[in-house]
């Protein structure tokens, strides 16, 4: 296919991506370029909270509740040193929602890099041993599956929540969040890699590792692994999308982060009970970076979806 | 071929071989409705059957039949991709179909497969370079570094192949380039046994030459033995030293490659023998077989070719016919042979 | 007059940064109820020949320039209508992979009445009739009951002939077969072949046979087109082109056949691969894995020109011609 008489450098690994079919729909794609941008924009932001944000949430000593409930900027009676507006405890909403954003998007990440190890794993396993094996992992999958997320997520806070006491669960909320959205999504990896590997076990290259006598480990993370990862990198990103969405929805009921260490949802959550005395700022500016984060994040996948077209991913 | 059999032992040994692929795996697929009774009954595809031969080292034995012969089968049980239902594999005077993974290494080593789709039988996330130097590794781990790129240059020098292509991914490549690194990949083991599943019929005619004039140095150079898998019997008649052809999984005739394209005994041999379209003379002649290949579930009994064959008669419908070894030292298994019904 | 006339068909194909040219300045003749082959290999342009003399050809390919004129009238200016009603009546093709071509839900019967029924006008019951007469003539047996069947339900070999059967319907002044036997066995690949050389030569229809077997044009064909890389580089009388073959590319594909050579000798290969069509070397196309190539064959485009019964198009056929003589002689 290649003209391969000519010996050109090798091109770097970027100018490789750029100039590739997925670089090239990518330039042609401006829904694609956009939701990149934001998400980049609002990723790179909240990551940078520390810097950007004029005041810092966590810090007691900053707030003064006499500030609270100040509207935005362009509203009648904002005071200027608050871009946003204040929350009802008085914290800058601009600096909260930067922090808040970061907490989404760090339980997001982690509670989808805990998936994506289990389900990986496990869907590696169960595919390529398959028999027995597989009968067994993917029952348990699918019992996990009948269960809402939701509702795993909500009885088993709820439990840890009244085992340890309010305190020490507000302590490790983060952890616990990302432990249960993990464990609770892990099936929708699982199957999906376990369908790769089912049709990438047929090739002819995995049979002729396994002639070289190479060893099944190996030929699972050497082989099979780097030929599924374009369904992975697409679940992925529903997937990161669906975290948020799940721990805005935890912590929004109250089981989630602590109104001290607010995140998105736990933002939103506390701007809700102001909402009717004409505070609607507190639930709203949360509640549209919220939307805006998962949107993008949703179309980014949908156009990698298009661009990699694993016929395999279907839920 | 024969004084040389007598004086060393074979290197490949197949004895009886049999493969059967179940069709209904679980209990409740077994389970089925006949005539209004419940019964378990279990299908199964019979790909091997009863399958014996012997590859000398240093001969070229090739494989010949149709699709759904089973000689793709009887390779994959060969390179122990496959486990036999029945019968035994002897490498080097060795047991090997009941060996685990551990214990089948330094047999791998030895005996090589190459396969049919270059496009497939190259993972297409590894460059050529990662490609050719992880098997080096994994059997020689005390190679440094330096050791291990020389191994993997001259080896792609001896297939054709410029080094300086090593860091491109396979999908660069066409498909005899493809080949020519996958038959790289087999040599880069040093291995004495060719297990060749196939390897041209995938290719374009220019190119097929190409493969197959590399098969036949390689084997010169390194004295290779193949165990080659066709279903052109051009090929066969250029590469093979000896020939077998596979008929729904069952050996009906084995020769030297001389004695079965001068003289095929079997009428299926002879059918297929006549099929091949011929560049120089005019028309088809060739024998027309009646029906097509049934389907290898549940074989009939007796002779498997006989729905197909024009000798057929009431003996080859009930017993299954030995292959026997005839005078010109071929074996052949057809009660119409054997009887002399096939003069006439 | 002969039934297709091809003069000068050029075929592209838009890509992501340029076009590529897949068919370059083909130009050939069918008489009626001739016999063509088209020889060459993947990424020759054979099938897209096929394609482009149905006008099937879909995007991103399309053609740049030519004539098709099938029965005198250019088929290249016909609207997807008009084309219609050639395409299946007058004019058949026969795909690689039957599967393809049949509809798998729907009965063998079905589709070939709905076939009858879209171009003539006929009842139901006389169009199975013809359906089941025209499966008799493909040697199917038990047509009636066939006619019930699902495509699924027969053999690779019995659908071939139902599709053989199907392209027959409408008694066409042409069929194009795209390697219909590749897909089969060598022993029902015979079987199709004769059927197929039966038919044509009993219902006097054309026949352009696709193929990459050169043992199958020699004994399918009267003619044959040679392709590389897009070109036409030589077309004759098949025994002409099969017993004496001018062109190197030719002589080569020839030569590298196993039967060509002795038991375990060295076969005579051609070296190289074929060019893709998005890097053709400037020249002859064939100049690069060409041994009598010298310096005007990779500067200068050699034009098909008569020589013999053949044309070729190749500057150093005559030079080649005394060689071989020479070879032969000494």
């Amino acid at each position: 296919m290649s003209s391969l008489s000519t010996n050109q450098p090798t091109p770097s690994r970027f100018s490789r991506l750029w100039n590739s079919n997925m670089g090239y729909s990518f330039r042609r794609n401006p829904v694609a370029i956009v939701s990149l941008a934001i998400f980049l924009i609002i990723a790179i932001a909240s990551t940078l909270a520390p810097v950007l944000a004029p005041f810092d949430p966590y810090d007691p000593a900053q707030i003064d509740i006499m500030n609270s409930e100040y509207p935005p900027m362009w509203v009648d009676g904002a005071d200027p040193q608050f871009f946003l507006g204040t929350d009802d405890q008085g914290r800058d909403l601009w600096s909260t929602i930067l922090y808040g954003t970061r907490l989404s998007l760090l339980i997001g990440l982690c509670a989808v890099a805990l998936q994506a190890f289990l389900g990986i794993s496990i869907g590696l396993v169960a595919g390529y041993v398959g028999g027995r094996i597989d009968s067994l992992l993917m029952r348990l999958a699918d019992i996990q599956l009948s269960f809402s997320t939701l509702m795993v997520a909500i009885i088993f806070l709820a439990v840890t929540q009244a085992m340890f006491g309010s305190e020490t669960f507000n302590q490790y909320a983060i952890y616990f969040l990302i432990a249960v959205i993990g464990v609770a999504e892990w099936p929708q990896y699982a199957r999906t890699v376990r369908a790769t590997v089912l049709a990438e076990k047929k090739k002819e290259y995995i049979d002729s590792a396994r002639v070289l006598g190479f060893g099944p480990i190996r030929i699972m993370v050497r082989h099979i692994l780097p030929n599924s990862l374009s369904p992975i990198f697409v679940i992925s990103t529903v997937q990161v999308a669906n975290a948020i969405i799940s721990e805005a929805s935890l912590s929004f009921l109250g089981l989630g982060m602590p109104p001290s260490q607010p995140s998105l949802g736990s933002l939103i959550s506390s701007g809700f009970d102001y909402i009717f005395s004409g505070s609607w700022w507190i639930t709203a500016i949360p509640g549209v970076v919220l939307v805006v984060l998962v949107l993008v994040i949703n179309l980014l996948g949908d156009w990698m979806r298009d661009v990699l077209n694993p016929k395999l991913y279907k839920g | 071929m024969s004084t040389a059999s007598q004086q060393t032992k074979p290197l490949l040994e197949l004895k009886g071989l049999e493969k059967r692929f179940d069709l209904d795996k679980g209990f409740l697929e077994t389970v089925k409705l006949r005539g209004g009774r419940l019964t378990r009954e279990r299908r199964s595809v019979h790909a091997v059957n009863n399958v014996s031969l012997n590859v000398d080292r240093g001969e070229a034995l090739c494989i010949v039949g149709e699709s759904g012969c089973g000689k793709s089968t009887v390779a994959r049980l060969v390179a122990g991709l496959l486990s036999p239902t029945g019968g035994e594999i002897h490498y080097d005077g060795d047991r090997i179909d009941d060996r685990s993974r551990a214990a089948m290494m330094p047999l791998r080593k030895k005996m090589q497969m190459i396969f049919q789709n270059p496009y497939a039988s190259l993972n297409p996330r590894m460059t050529i370079q990662q490609a050719l130097e992880e098997p080096v590794r994994h059997h020689n781990p005390q190679m440094n570094r330096g050791e291990v790129r020389d191994k993997v240059a001259e080896v792609m020098r001896s297939v054709g192949v410029d080094p300086s292509w090593s860091s491109r991914y396979p999908h660069e490549f066409s498909g005899g380039q493809r080949q020519r690194i996958a038959i790289a990949r087999a040599l880069t083991v040093d291995p004495e046994f060719i297990i060749a599943d196939e390897p041209i019929s995938a290719l374009d005619v220019s190119i097929q030459a190409q493969v197959l004039n590399l098969m036949l140095e390689a084997k010169d150079e390194r004295g290779l033995t193949y165990f080659f898998i066709t279903h052109d019997l051009s090929v066969v008649e250029h590469f093979g030293t000896r020939v077998a052809v596979l008929y729904l999984g069952t050996l009906c005739e084995l020769a030297d490659t001389r004695t079965l394209f001068e003289n095929p005994k079997h009428p299926y041999t002879k059918a297929l023998l006549s099929a091949v379209p011929k560049l120089k003379d005019e028309g088809p002649s060739h024998i027309r077989l009646q029906g097509e290949i049934p389907t290898p579930i549940n074989l009939p009994q007796g002779c498997p070719f006989q729905t197909r064959c024009a000798f057929a008669n009431a003996r080859c419908r009930e017993s299954r016919p030995r292959p026997l070894l005839q005078t010109d030292g071929s074996t052949v298994a057809c009660h119409a042979v054997e009887e002399g019904r096939l003069d006439g | 007059m002969s039934l297709l006339s091809v003069r000068d068909l050029t075929v592209k194909f838009a890509m992501r940064d340029n076009t590529v040219t897949a068919l370059n300045q083909i130009s050939f003749d069918l008489a009626k109820g001739e016999r063509l082959g088209i020889v060459g290999e993947s990424g020759a342009g054979k099938s897209i020949t096929g394609f482009s003399l149905m006008n099937l050809l879909s995007r991103p390919g399309y053609i740049d320039s030519g004539q098709i004129l099938f029965g005198g009238q250019d088929i290249t200016q016909l609207s997807e209508a008009e084309m219609r009603k050639i395409r299946g009546n007058r004019m058949a093709m026969i795909f690689q992979d039957p599967m393809v071509t049949l509809n798998p839900v729907l009965t063998i019967g079905q589709q070939m009445v709905e076939t009858l029924r879209a171009h003539r006008s006929l009842s139901k019951a006389e169009a199975e009739q013809i359906a089941i007469l025209k499966l008799r003539e493909v040697y199917i047996p038990s047509p009636e009951e066939r006619l019930n069947q699902y495509p699924h339900e027969l053999s690779g070999g019995m659908r071939q002939r139902i599709i053989i059967a199907m392209a027959l319907l409408l008694d066409p002044e042409l069929i194009i077969a795209d390697e219909p036997t590749t897909a089969l066995d060598v022993t029902i690949q015979a079987d199709i072949m004769e059927l197929l050389l039966e038919l044509c030569q009993s219902n006097k229809v054309g026949l352009i046979l696709i193929t990459h077997d050169l043992g199958v044009v020699s004994q399918m064909t009267e003619r044959t087109l040679v392709m590389y890389a897009g070109r036409l580089i030589e077309a004759g009388p098949t025994r002409e082109i099969i017993n004496d073959p001018q062109h190197p590319y030719t002589q080569g594909l020839i030569n590298a056949l196993p039967q060509q050579t002795l038991p375990g000798q060295r076969l005579k290969q051609i070296p190289g691969n074929m060019p893709s069509l998005t890097a053709i070397p400037t020249g002859c196309p064939f100049s690069p894995r060409c041994e009598y190539a010298v310096d005007h064959c990779r500067k200068i485009l050699p034009e098909i020109v008569r020589y013999g019964q053949v044309e070729v198009a190749c500057h150093e056929v005559s030079r080649l011609q005394n060689t071989n003589f020479e070879e032969a002689s000494a």
